[in-house]
C-alpha cells in the first residue's frame, strides 16, 4: 500500500510510501504483550496538559482518552476527525460558534468509577483556562474558546468567540486528556506524578528512566480493543540502543522516528523482519534572520539569503543521510491550504532556475553593500536534522561568497540567544501535532503578537493578512488569503526562510501490525488499535 | 586513627561548602532556562505567561543571592530539594540511578584488580620477555580505548556472533532489574558494561602495578631478602606487592570515585540508567537542584574515597601513622 502525503517530494512527484503494510487484510489477533522503545530518559511529568515532550505521549497516552481525535485508521489524513470519548462529530450551530458534542455512556475510568460529560469539560476548562497556579501549554491555542460547558452528565458544549476553521483540529491535539473532575479540582496537580486515565490500557509499573508497563484495560469502550493483553514502553535515549534493541527483538517498534541511515541498516540486518512506514512530518527546520541586527534589517539581504538555497536539488541529495525530505511553504505539504509546486517556484528561495537565483542574490548583496557578509548561524546541537540541514545550508550560501560560521549550542543556550536576541541568523524548527495550519503558521507573526517569534520584526501588515485568513471560513476563500500571508512572510518580505519539512521514518518488527504512522510522532499514540502477528 | 577520621571528616566541610558554591555560580553561568526549555524544546509555542508561573513554582523569580543562600541552608538541614525538571525529590531520583552506577563500578573494580595487579606484577617479574610485551601492548591497547567504543563494539560483535550462530541476533536486555529479582538477567545487562569499563581500568592498574613492582624489586630490602634466601614467593608477594600496591591503592580508589559519575556514554551505550546519565541530563534540562546535588554526590564520593585509600594505606604500610 503506497499513501500520498505530500506533494513536492524531493523532486520525485510523490512522498510517503509506506513499504510494509500487510496488516488491512489480516483479522486482528488477541493477546500478547508490545515492547516500544522510547527516545527519551523519562517525561518530565505524566500532566499532558502541561507538558509539550512526545516522551509523556509516548509513555502515557494508551492510559488516557480524548474527546477527538484523528482517524487510527487513517492518521495521515489532515482534515478528518472522529470521536473518542463523544457518539458522534457535532454539525456546528450559531453561525459555527457553537459546538455540542454528546458523550459516550458507560465510559470508565480505570479507579472504575463513571466518566461523564462534567469530567469532559472540567478536564477542558483546565486546559483553555487554567486556574492559578495552574500550569496549561496550550493556552493560545484555544485563545477562541469563550465558554466550555456541561449542561447534562452526557453533553458537552463549546462556545466560540468567532468561527474558526482551527478549532476542530486543535480540539483533536492530542495532550488534551481527559482526567477526573474530581482528582483535578482537590488537586490540580495530582496528575502530574499519578496516572489515571480510561484509555485502552492500565499502568501498572512506571520505573523512572526505566518503563512504563501498562495491561489491557477489560473495560475499555472501543469494542474489541485494545488487541495487546500489556505494553512495555522502554525509555532509550540513545539511538544506536533503539535500532539494536529493533534488530535483537529487544523492542518491537519505535514510534517517533529514525533517520535513513538507521532505516538503511535495519533493513539490510533484519530483512523481512523489520517493517518501514515512512511519512512527511508536520516538523520542519527554519531559518530565522535577526532583523534587529545589521544587515539583516534590510529585506534584500534576507531575500539573498533564500535565493541562495536550491531546495529542489537539495531535498533528495538531504534525504539519503537526514530525516528531511519535501519542499514546502509555511503550511504543511499534506495539507489543503498548502501551497503547490507552482505556486512555490514564484517565491524567493523556490524558483526553479537556481542561477537565474543565485545571480539574484549576488546581485542584491552588491546593492546591499554586504558583498562576502560574515556572519553566524545560531543552531541546536541536535543531529537529526538540525546539524545536517545548518552544514547544507552553509554550503549554499558559500555559493553567493557568504561566509558563514555554524555556532552549535545545547538547547538551553540556544533557546536563551533566540530570546535574547542574541544572534544572526537562527536555525529553527516549527513543530506541531495536528496539522493545523491557522495555529501553526501563528510561528511567522511578529514578536508584539506572537512572542517566540524570535525575528524581532514588527510588520502590521502580516497580522492584517494573518487575521484576515484566520477568520475566513470558506475553504477557497482561506487558501487565497493563506497565499497572501505565505508569499509576505516569505517572498515580499522574507521574514523567514522555510526550509525542508521533516521526513518520519519509523521502524518496527514485521509482527506489529494494526499501528499507522501519522505525519507527527504525536498522534495515533493510544496503542489501542495494535496487534501482533505472532505466537504468544 | 579514630581521631584522625574524624578531623578529615571535619576537613571535608570546607571542601564541599566550596564545591557548592562553585558548583551553584558555574550552573548559572550556562545560558537558558529550564522551564523554557521544557515547554518548548518541541517545537511548540511557549507562552510567557506560564513561563512566568514555572519561574515563580520553582523559585526562579528570587534574587540570586537568595537562591544560593537557601540552595545552602537545604544542604545543612539535608534537604536536598526536589528536581526542577521532573519534581520528584532529588534523593529519589538518585536512589533510582545510585545502585546501577555502584554495581557496574563494584564490578569493573573488581574485573580491574583481579586482571590488573597479577598481570601487572607477571609483567615486571618477566620485565623484557614475550609475556611482558604482551601484557605491555594489552596494557597500552586498554589505555588508548575509548570504553564507550569498545562497548559500542562488543554490542556489535555479540549481535552479529549471535545472529551468524543462531539466526537470531542477540543483545542485552535494555531495562535494567535489581540483581536480587532476577540475577541472570541482570548479569546479562551489567556484565558487558562492567566488562569495557574494567578493561580500561585495569590497563591504567596494570601499568601502575608493573612500574610500581620494577621499582620496589630494585629496592636494598628485596635484595636483603633473597640475601637471607627467602622463597622468590615470599619475597614477591609478602615484601615487594605489598609495597608496591600503596600509589596502585590510590589509583583504583580515585577511578571507582569516578565511575560513581563518569560513566556517561557507556550508560548511554548500553542504556544504563545510571548517575552519570542522570547528570548529563540534568545539565541539558537547566535542572540545577538535580545538578548541584550530583555533583555534591561525586564530591562526597571522593573524599570518602580518598578518606578509605588513607586507612588502607597504614594498613599496607605500618610504618604510616596518622597523627
Amino acid at each position: 500500500m503506497a499513501v500520498r502525503l505530500g506533494l513536492w517530494a524531493a523532486g520525485l512527484g510523490l512522498v510517503a510510501a509506506v513499504a510494509a503494510l500487510p496488516a488491512e487484510a489480516q483479522t486482528p489477533k488477541r493477546g500478547g504483550i508490545l515492547t516500544y522503545v522510547i527516545p527519551a530518559d523519562a517525561p518530565p511529568s505524566f500532566d499532558a496538559h502541561r507538558e509539550t515532550t512526545y516522551a509523556t505521549i509516548h509513555a502515557a497516552a494508551p492510559y488516557y482518552s480524548v474527546l477527538i481525535r484523528v482517524p487510527p485508521d487513517n492518521p495521515a489524513s489532515t482534515t478528518e476527525f472522529v470521536c473518542d470519548l463523544c457518539t458522534e462529530m457535532p454539525t456546528p450551530t450559531d453561525s459555527g460558534k457553537t459546538y455540542t458534542f454528546k458523550i459516550r455512556e458507560g465510559v470508565k475510568f480505570h479507579d472504575g468509577s463513571k466518566l461523564t460529560a462534567q469530567d469532559v469539560a472540567t478536564s477542558w476548562n483546565y486546559i483553555v483556562f487554567p486556574p492559578k497556579g495552574v500550569t496549561s501549554a496550550r493556552v493560545s491555542y484555544y485563545e477562541m474558546v469563550d465558554k466550555v460547558e456541561a449542561p447534562d452528565d452526557t453533553t458537552v458544549v463549546f462556545r466560540l468567540k468567532r468561527a474558526t476553521t482551527a478549532f476542530l483540529p486543535a480540539l483533536a491535539d492530542p495532550y488534551t486528556w481527559i482526567y477526573k473532575k474530581e482528582i483535578l479540582e482537590k488537586d490540580p496537580h495530582w496528575y502530574e506524578k499519578n496516572v489515571m486515565g480510561s484509555g485502552p490500557f492500565k499502568m501498572v509499573a512506571y520505573e523512572v528512566g526505566q518503563s512504563i508497563k501498562g495491561e489491557r484495560n477489560k473495560d475499555y469502550y472501543h469494542e474489541g480493543q485494545p488487541y495487546l493483553d500489556g505494553i512495555i514502553g522502554i525509555f532509550a535515549d540513545k539511538q544506536s540502543v533503539r535500532v539494536d534493541a529493533l534488530r535483537a527483538d529487544r523492542a518491537a517498534i519505535e514510534f517517533r522516528g529514525l533517520p535513513p541511515s538507521a532505516r538503511d541498516q535495519l533493513v539490510k540486518e533484519g530483512g523481512k523482519d523489520i517493517v518501514v512506514q515512512d511519512s512527511d512530518w508536520n516538523c520542519g527546520n527554519i531559518l530565522t534572520p535577526n532583523h534587529k541586527k545589521k544587515p539583516f534589517d534590510d529585506v534584500r539581504v534576507r531575500r539573498a539569503l533564500a535565493l541562495a538555497i536550491d531546495q529542489w536539488k537539495g531535498a533528495p541529495a538531504l534525504a539519503k543521510i537526514a530525516n528531511v525530505r519535501t519542499v514546502g511553504g509555511i503550511v504543511f505539504p499534506g495539507s489543503p491550504l498548502a501551497a503547490t509546486k507552482a505556486e512555490l517556484e514564484q517565491m524567493a528561495g523556490f524558483w526553479p532556475d537556481i542561477e537565474k537565483s543565485r545571480a539574484e542574490a549576488k546581485r542584491l548583496l552588491k546593492e546591499a553593500g554586504a558583498e562576502g557578509l560574515k556572519f553566524e548561524l545560531l543552531n541546536r546541537n541536535v543531529d537529526q536534522p538540525y546539524k545536517f540541514v545548518g552544514t547544507w545550508v552553509i554550503g549554499e550560501w558559500k555559493k553567493i561568497g557568504l561566509n558563514v560560521e555554524q555556532k552549535v549550542v545545547p538547547t538551553g543556550p540556544w533557546f536563551s540567544n533566540m530570546r535574547a536576541g542574541t544572534f544572526d541568523v537562527a536555525m529553527e524548527a516549527n513543530c506541531q501535532s495536528v496539522v493545523n495550519p491557522v495555529l501553526d503558521t501563528g510561528k511567522y507573526l511578529p514578536y508584539k503578537v506572537y512572542p517566540e517569534n524570535y525575528g524581532g520584526y514588527d510588520d502590521p501588515k502580516s497580522v492584517e493578512l494573518y487575521d484576515k485568513m484566520q477568520t475566513e471560513t470558506d475553504p477557497k476563500k482561506q487558501r487565497e488569503d493563506m497565499r497572501a500571508y505565505e508569499k509576505h512572510t516569505m517572498d515580499t518580505m522574507v521574514h523567514e526562510i522555510v526550509l525542508l519539512y521533516w521526513y518520519r521514518i519509523v521502524l518496527a518488527r514485521s509482527y506489529v501490525k494494526g499501528w499507522k504512522i501519522s505525519p507527527s510522532h504525536y498522534l495515533n499514540q493510544d496503542l489501542a488499535n495494535i496487534w501482533l502477528d505472532k505466537s504468544p | 586513627m579514630h581521631r584522625y577520621i574524624v578531623t578529615r571528616l571535619l576537613l571535608a566541610v570546607p571542601t564541599l561548602a566550596g564545591a557548592a558554591a562553585l558548583v551553584f555560580i558555574l550552573m548559572r553561568l550556562i545560558p537558558g532556562d529550564v522551564c523554557v526549555i521544557r515547554m518548548g524544546a518541541g517545537g511548540a509555542h511557549v507562552d510567557q505567561s506560564m513561563v512566568d508561573l514555572c519561574h515563580q513554582q520553582l523559585g526562579l523569580d528570587k534574587p540570586m543571592i537568595l537562591q544560593f543562600l537557601n540552595f545552602l541552608w537545604s544542604y545543612v538541614t539535608f534537604d536536598f530539594g526536589t528536581s526542577m525538571w521532573s519534581g520528584n525529590p532529588v534523593t529519589h531520583e538518585i536512589a533510582l540511578r545510585l545502585p546501577v552506577s555502584l554495581e557496574v563500578a563494584i564490578m569493573a573494580t573488581v574485573i580491574a584488580i583481579v586482571i590488573a595487579i597479577p598481570l601487572g606484577t607477571i609483567s615486571a617479574l618477566k620485565e623484557n620477555t614475550w609475556l611482558d610485551h604482551v601484557v605491555r601492548v594489552t596494557a597500552i591497547a586498554g589505555i588508548a580505548t575509548p570504553s564507550f567504543w569498545l562497548g559500542i563494539m562488543s554490542l556489535i560483535l555479540v549481535l552479529n556472533i549471535s545472529a551468524m550462530t543462531s539466526g537470531k541476533p542477540w543483545m542485552p536486555p535494555i531495562d535494567y532489574v535489581p540483581l536480587w529479582q532476577d540475577p541472570i538477567r541482570n548479569l546479562s545487562m551489567v556484565l558487558l558494561p562492567a566488562i569495557t569499563v574494567g578493561y580500561r581500568y585495569s590497563a591504567v592498574t596494570m601499568r601502575l602495578t608493573r612500574s610500581a613492582m620494577l621499582e620496589v624489586m630494585r629496592e636494598d630490602y628485596i635484595r636483603t631478602a633473597r640475601a637471607k634466601g627467602l622463597l622468590e614467593q615470599i619475597i614477591v608477594n609478602r615484601h615487594a606487592l605489598k609495597n608496591a600496591l600503596l600509589p596502585v591503592v590510590t589509583l583504583i580508589g580515585i577511578e571507582f570515585a569516578f565511575l560513581i559519575g563518569g560513566l556517561v556514554i557507556t550508560e548511554q551505550v548500553f542504556n544504563l540508567n545510571g548517575i552519570g546519565r542522570l547528570l548529563v541530563q540534568a545539565v541539558q534540562n537547566q535542572d540545577n537542584v538535580l545538578a548541584q546535588a550530583l555533583v555534591m554526590l561525586v564530591v562526597a564520593v571522593f573524599v570518602v574515597t580518598n578518606l578509605v585509600i588513607d586507612v588502607l594505606y597504614a594498613w599496607l604500610d605500618p610504618r604510616i601513622r596518622f597523627s
